[in-house]
């Protein structure tokens, strides 16, 4: 309490802030349709809030630096192509390891964090390239899965694909849902799939993309939030960056107010990985403001946040050079993914 | 801190704007304004300055000069100086000088921003992002008026001298409130801004001498309460515009009763916020920080009391809670908080004071648990659940960012504790049911609705209160009429127009019947016998007698208002169905319209061919309100977001109709139809010297299914009776046709509730002629407007 009433006795809410970092995986819980039936999103509220939010919040000059160094710390470094080869994916591992310039690293006084980013992600054929390249080091390899992109395949062989992949080395799987399912409100068949491609994952996390772009309203969009992390997933993410729309501010505001509620409900701390079309570090500076408002310091950890991302690493970089320097950089200073 | 450190732990660190611009600002002002009168900067006659602080942390930022009457008295007389040459220009003209202001904003706009945030505490992002913005916009949209006002209000014409007082809490925005519909209009202004706040405005001055507006159009008077009064009381001053405390609103009011100064007053409010079952709570609690959180709670449509429906006040509870302990208060300049400083010491301790009585009140109070920062004047955000409707802190203006709660249970009992307070300035109210939202809204005493959104503006809507939070709208193309006078009001004689009289020998009367006619009074659809059992005689032109009427009392204004009250389904019945009803009195009417010729005669005196014609017009005129009922009917505004933005036009509700004395019938019919046909309900005291004509009426109503208590009639001493009307804190409005001297009185009495006057002034319009006596002025006199906000998108 503060300012002129210090006379008086005024609760405070400490008691509601939750202090628990003791971090346990979502197991999932039986399915129960009363847990989202009677979510109702507004769609020109929350883009009122996600409108105003980076307004509300600024990071500057050391702030600026240190939070743009956690952006890397949590990018899914992606290369999603048909042009993918041994050598485009090896060159991307070796950007993992070592996403800024040492001399960067020096001046900010952080050789010693041992920044990498958060994992790489590819396709599945290229799991063993990356597996080699990055042999030697704790940084997870992440598969894309279940029919990537579009997941018009049958659930027999979705299963097969997270397993052969799981074997292959890949410890996240980015599974795809079957859109036919939430725009058809087949919720428990949707429950039923995620939850068998969890099985399927074992100990490989598993990252449920929504395709936030193909479902129509928010609403649905926090509904298969909610089955998703009822189904066991680890991570919600928006989008496989292959849909004409890709992650937004405000669906992200809609997905991770279902995983604060998920977590009221359950006690589960599920990830949140916005993907797609994020190329800015000023874009990465207000996903994280987002993160922290919405979710709390918890959540501002690459074992809760990822961005699914590949030319954004390259921004930042310039902007932690510019604050080194004072100077503004150019992309081709920096090492190329 | 280290970049590592803060890698690890991942705070927010300072960001603050820079001042040196609007530091360097004050500085061409050697830190001392003087006062901006015909175009110049000139030194006050008072000779006295006053201080004017940074509330974030207690700095001098300049002084400020302290007007006198003296001063005032110079300012007001540029502006007259001013007006015929500003006024005279053409539409385009004064939309090209319009124009030129909004565009000056808009370059200056972080100056202006910057500066505010300074003067007032505000946080920089509301500044930057709400209140500059809005400015610029009510520039450009009233340069617009100004262009189409040559077109669109041919019937009107501007004012003179306005005089405008606006608060601390928006000032610049106020100020653009203000000054951007006045100057379209063609009036010149003498702005008086608060004394908390004048910065911004004397910058705006600065603009306008750069754009070369020209000498006296804008004058601006800074100052403390004393000016205000000075310039409150300035005969040259036709119109006070002011925005502030319920309090000196009625100061005000009283002030200028009688005097035929045009007056709009937007004033304090408790307004709902209401949240139902439905509604998206995470989106609900984020209306609630726009509600309550915005500009510290200092804010007229705060939406300072949450009704919550029962059903789910824990769980939003909860949200809200949690919600409290991520909002940051701190310097206006950082661009790091969502509440910033309030406006002065004194304003700290009001907040405070409530605060403390709340909770002596026995009411449970939440505050977070981080601490305000020590070197300004800041205060926690705070909320009081489960607080009873008696307590003090559910019924007084806080104006500070407190928030109360309580719960309801159905939907109609969210609507009768949204009602049940003395404002009406806004509601706020959430749910994802189109049809519940709609319902509601109409239900809500209240000048402006936000469907699932709260504290959204735009110079295209119209803003204002019922009840005591004022009257009167801001934007909108309502607006624009506080800015004009009527044509048709203007033209009205000082004398009623005098009829050619019979003589006395020729008038041939009514045949004498046996049965003694006696009309008693017409209440709750019902002919109900005076309370008092007094009669009073009615005689003709020539003083011979002609019947008795029932002498109305004060209990019988009483039964006839609650009576009024009653008669909901008036209202509530189409715009369609109302003029169905009209046109049956019509029609019976005009089958008797050869007994009402000669009722006419005897009472007038005129002859019968005359008489006949009354009726006609009569007729006539019943047939037009008729005709709006369902045609004056309302907009949707372009607002600048996605909304669908419905100005509705609503009747006042229960309006108290003094008729004029002249034209027992046609006066009659030509003052009470407008209330009539815009749904209001209606006690009418009929002409006092020839009340007839009305207690005949009581006939046709009967046998023309105009639902009871619609209109209801009490005849008797017209002075007395208007008083006690006036008077009557469950009457929202009072129409008087009679002397100046109780034009006056009118006014004065009615300053309690504050309810809407619309009186003569002793001037007499020709009911005959359709330019005077009908029209669009009546039915605008007749409704309030109410702007229903409903964004959209699913």
């Amino acid at each position: 309490m503060s300012t002129t009433s210090q006379n008086v006795k005024v609760k405070t809410i400490n008691a509601l802030l939750t202090q628990n970092h003791e971090f346990k995986r979502n197991e999932g819980i039986p399915f129960d349709s009363s847990y989202f039936e009677n979510i109702k999103i507004n769609r020109s509220a929350v883009e009122r809030r996600a409108a105003t939010l980076p307004g509300r919040r600024s990071v500057k000059k050391e702030w600026q630096a240190a939070w743009l160094l956690k952006a890397i710390s949590c990018i899914d470094l992606t290369t999603l192509s048909g042009d993918d080869t041994p050598g485009n994916v090896e060159r991307l591992c070796s950007k993992a390891l070592h996403p800024i310039r040492p001399d960067i690293e020096k001046a900010l006084g952080i050789e010693d964090v041992h920044l990498t980013t958060g994992a790489v992600c590819v396709y599945h054929n290229l799991i063993p390239t990356a597996e080699k390249a990055l042999r030697g080091s704790s940084l997870p390899i992440a598969a894309v899965s279940t029919g990537f992109p579009a997941g018009q395949i049958d659930l027999d062989i979705k299963i097969q694909e997270i397993k052969k992949s799981v074997a292959a080395g890949a410890k996240e799987i980015d599974i795809v849902i079957s859109r036919t399912l939430v725009l058809t409100n087949q919720w428990e068949a949707l429950y039923n799939e995620i939850k068998m491609c969890r099985a399927a994952c074992g100990e490989a996390h598993m990252k449920t993309i929504l395709a936030t772009g193909e479902i129509p309203t928010y609403t649905q969009v926090a509904k298969a939030s909610m089955v998703a992390m009822m189904a066991g997933s680890d991570f919600i993410k928006t989008s496989t960056g292959k849909e004409s729309v890709n992650a937004t501010i405000p669906v992200s505001l809609v997905m991770v107010r279902a995983i604060r509620e998920y977590q009221a409900l359950t006690g589960y701390k599920v990830g949140y990985k916005p993907a797609g079309g994020i190329s800015k570090a000023k874009d990465a500076l207000n996903w994280l403001i987002l993160i922290k408002e919405e979710l709390g310091d918890d959540w501002l950890t690459p074992e809760l946040f990822r961005f699914g991302a590949s030319s954004l690493l390259s921004d930042i970089e310039r902007q932690l050079e510019h604050f080194v320097t004072g100077r503004y950089s150019a992309y081709y200073r920096h090492p190329m993914s | 801190m280290k970049v590592k450190d803060i890698y690890l732990n991942m705070t927010y660190g300072p960001a603050p704007e820079s001042q040196n611009e609007a530091i360097e600002y004050l500085n061409s002002h050697q830190k001392r304004f003087q006062l901006f009168i015909d175009g110049k900067w000139q030194a006050p006659l008072s000779k006295k300055f006053f201080e004017t602080k940074n509330p974030s942390n207690k700095k001098v930022l300049a002084e400020i000069s302290d007007a006198n009457a003296e001063d005032v008295d110079k300012a007001v007389k540029a502006a007259q100086k001013a007006q015929k040459s500003w006024a005279a220009l053409s539409g385009h003209e004064r939309a090209r000088y319009l124009y030129a202001l909004a565009r000056q904003i808009q370059k200056h706009s972080r100056l202006f921003a910057v500066l505010e945030s300074m003067d007032n505490g505000k946080p920089i992002r509301e500044t930057r992002d709400i209140d500059i913005p809005l400015v610029a916009r009510h520039f450009y949209y009233h340069a617009g008026w100004a262009q189409l006002m040559d077109s669109s209000m041919k019937d009107y014409a501007p004012i003179g001298v306005v005089g405008q007082i606006i608060p601390w809490n928006f000032p610049l925005l106020m100020l653009s409130w203000k000054i951007a519909p006045a100057l379209a209009m063609g009036n010149t202004v003498v702005l008086k801004p608060a004394e908390f706040t004048s910065l911004t405005a004397l910058l705006f001055a600065d603009i306008c001498a750069k754009v070369g507006l020209p000498n006296g159009v804008v004058n601006v008077v800074t100052g403390f309460g004393h000016t205000g009064a000075a310039l409150v009381s300035h005969p040259e001053v036709k119109k006070i515009a002011f925005t502030g405390s319920t309090e000196v609103g009625k100061i005000i009011r009283k002030a200028t009763a009688g005097s035929g100064k045009k007056l709009s007053l937007e004033l304090g409010g408790k307004s709902p916020f209401i949240v139902f079952e439905d509604a998206d709570l995470d989106s609900v609690v984020e209306g609630i920080v726009d509600a309550i959180w915005f500009n510290q709670g200092q804010v007229c449509c705060a939406g300072s009391r949450l009704l919550v429906q029962e059903s789910v006040a824990e769980t939003l509870y909860a949200k809200i809670k949690n919600r409290m302990e991520t909002l940051r208060v701190g310097d206006s300049l950082d661009k790091n908080i969502d509440i910033g400083a309030i406006v002065d010491e004194v304003q700290v301790n009001t907040i405070d004071g409530y605060v403390q009585l709340g909770i002596k009140e026995g009411n449970q109070v939440w505050q977070p648990s981080w601490e305000c920062p020590k070197d300004g004047y800041f205060y926690p955000p705070t909320l009081f659940t489960n607080v009873g409707t008696s307590s003090t802190i559910a019924r007084e203006e806080i104006f500070g960012p407190v928030l109360v709660a309580m719960t309801f249970r159905s939907h109609s009992e969210a609507v009768k504790l949204a009602n049940n307070t003395r404002y009406g300035l806004a509601c706020s109210l959430w749910t994802e049911n189109i049809n519940l939202a709609l319902d509601i809204a109409p239900q809500i005493k209240a000048g402006t609705v936000w469907v699932n959104c709260s504290n959204i503006f735009d110079a295209g809507s119209g803003f204002g209160g019922y009840r005591e939070s004022g009257y009167g709208r801001e934007g909108g193309h309502e607006g624009l009429y506080e800015y004009v006078k009527s044509k048709a009001v203007s033209s009205w004689s000082d004398q009623p127009k005098t009829q050619k009289l019979e003589k006395q020998k020729s008038i041939s009367k009514t045949p004498r019947i046996d049965i003694d006619r006696t009309a008693k009074l017409f209440i709750g659809g019902k002919q109900a016998r005076p309370d008092g059992g007094y009669s009073l005689t009615i005689v003709d032109q020539y003083n011979e007698r002609l019947g008795e009427v029932g002498k109305g009392n004060r209990k019988d204004i009483r039964n006839a208002v609650e009576a009024a009250h009653n008669g909901a389904q008036w209202k509530n019945m189409t715009g369609h169905a109302r003029a169905q009803v009209m046109y049956y009195i019509a029609e019976n009417l005009s089958a008797r319209s050869e007994e009402f010729a000669k009722r006419i005669a005897e009472q007038t005196n005129v002859n019968i061919a005359q008489a006949s014609l009354e009726v006609e017009k009569s007729i006539e005129r019943i047939y037009y309100y008729a005709a709006m009922c369902d045609k004056y009917d309302g907009k949707v505004h372009s607002t600048t977001q996605r909304f669908v933005t419905l100005a509705m036009n609503e009747p006042v509700g229960v309006m108290a109709v003094i008729c004029p004395n002249e034209m027992p019938l046609l006066g009659f019919v030509s003052s009470v139809f407008p209330a009539l046909a815009m749904g209001n309900t209606v006690i009418a005291v009929p002409s006092e010297t020839s009340p007839l004509s009305a207690t005949d009426f009581y006939q046709i109503f009967e046998t023309s299914d105009v639902p009871s208590g619609s209109v209801n009639i009490v005849t008797g001493l017209k002075g007395e009776l208007a008083k006690e009307l006036a008077k009557h804190d469950d009457v929202d409005g009072i129409w008087y046709w009679g002397t100046a001297e109780g034009s006056t009185e009118i006014e004065s009495l009615s300053v309690d509730n504050l309810k809407r006057t619309w009186v003569n002034y002793g001037k007499y319009p020709d009911w005959f002629d359709d330019f005077q006596g009908q029209g669009y002025e009546f039915l605008r006199k007749a409704v309030e407007v109410k702007n229903i906000w409903v964004p959209y998108g699913a």
